[in-house]
């Protein structure tokens, strides 16, 4: 068979691979801009207690996670018992952000299901989410001593994600400086 | 009966479609030039929760949100860029329609180019084959011949070209 003949099964092959590749690749993984900078800062009410306000600086000098979930959300609830399970493990404060949900029905989600969280922080409006970039709740940034977000997982942990990433990942922040 | 069951559905599909087009909410700007700005932004801007939408397209409640952002900044005053880079701070280059040209999207930028400038050579190359394989030097004889096959001598067709002509 002479090079002619063998260009387009070469051509197929090459379309068949790249299409191969594209197949592993996850489209809904956008990369972060927020990975190594500062967190954007915000100051909202607590859940439980909206007369007291949270804010990011209040956090400084300690590794925590920032878990953003709402009582709308189906897979939050997926994600949930990995969730409380990480949160009995005391390696880092887990603080929720409460996102476009209402406090009632969130305050009774967290009746049902437990609460894994240090506090949760009400954002009613959705503007913070914005400010986080968040755009398929559940989210989970991790965040080290200085304030700056080392690790988003977008969309539910998973086992996987926490033995292999998140856990080891804070195990490494906790032992870097403030 | 088909035609008219046919023209049925598409009326009934006509109807159905225009309360999803009016589902986008209107905002209201003093100043027509923002207006147009705003309508070019959300046509500009990926919705992130449905990857191949833009803003303009999308029903999403981040979408809703993101229009609803994009509004009030130029209301206050924020210049095009100044809405874009807030975006893109947000979400990264992935929230713009139209990638920035940077290095790792300089594939994207002159892939097509790349591969038209291959598609050209290519042809050039088959173009210039083909008029080598054509042009055959016949001898003289072999000329005599293929006028014989073709009908008559060269000599005998030329008066009839001319009383064609």
């Amino acid at each position: 068979m002479s090079l002619k003949h063998l260009l387009p099964l070469a051509a197929f092959l090459l379309l068949v691979g790249l299409l191969a590749v594209g197949l592993t690749l996850n489209p809904r993984e956008v990369p972060s801009p927020f990975i190594d900078k500062p967190a954007p800062a915000f100051s909202l009410p607590q859940l439980h207690d909206p007369e007291k306000n949270f804010s990011v600086a209040d956090m400084q000098g300690k590794v925590w996670l920032l878990n953003v979930w709402a009582s709308w959300c189906v897979s939050c609830r997926a994600e949930h018992e990995l969730i409380s399970a990480l949160a009995k493990q005391n390696l880092a404060a887990i603080v929720g952000l409460n996102y476009k949900d209402s406090p009632m029905d969130a305050q009774r989600w967290l009746k049902r299901y437990g609460d894994p969280y240090l506090l949760s922080v009400s954002d009613i409006k959705g503007d913070v989410g914005i400010d986080w970039g968040v755009y398929g709740v559940p989210e989970t940034f991790v965040i080290d001593k200085k304030g700056i977000v080392r690790f988003k997982n977008i969309g539910p942990v998973t086992e996987e994600s926490l033995q292999q990433t998140i856990i080891p990942l804070i195990g490494q922040l906790q032992g870097e400086g403030a | 009966m088909i035609r008219r069951m046919l023209s049925a559905v598409i009326f009934l599909l006509l109807w159905v479609a225009t309360p999803l087009q009016a589902n986008i909410e209107a905002y209201h700007f003093d100043d027509p030039q923002l207006e147009v700005i705003y309508k070019e932004l959300i046509f500009e801007l990926r919705c992130l929760v449905c990857q191949n939408q833009n803003l303009a397209d999308s029903n999403a409640e981040l979408a809703q949100d993101l229009r609803r952002q994009t509004y009030e900044m130029l209301v206050a005053g924020k210049s095009r860029e100044e809405v874009v880079n807030y975006m893109v701070q947000r979400y990264g280059d992935f929230v713009l329609y139209r990638p920035p040209l940077q290095k790792s999207t300089l594939l994207l930028w002159i892939g097509p180019f790349i591969i038209f400038a291959v598609g050209v050579f290519g042809l050039l190359l088959m173009v210039r084959r083909r008029a080598r394989q054509q042009r055959v030097v016949m001898s003289e004889s072999e000329q005599q011949r293929a006028a014989a096959l073709l009908g008559g001598t060269s000599a005998a067709t030329a008066p009839q070209d001319k009383g064609r002509g």
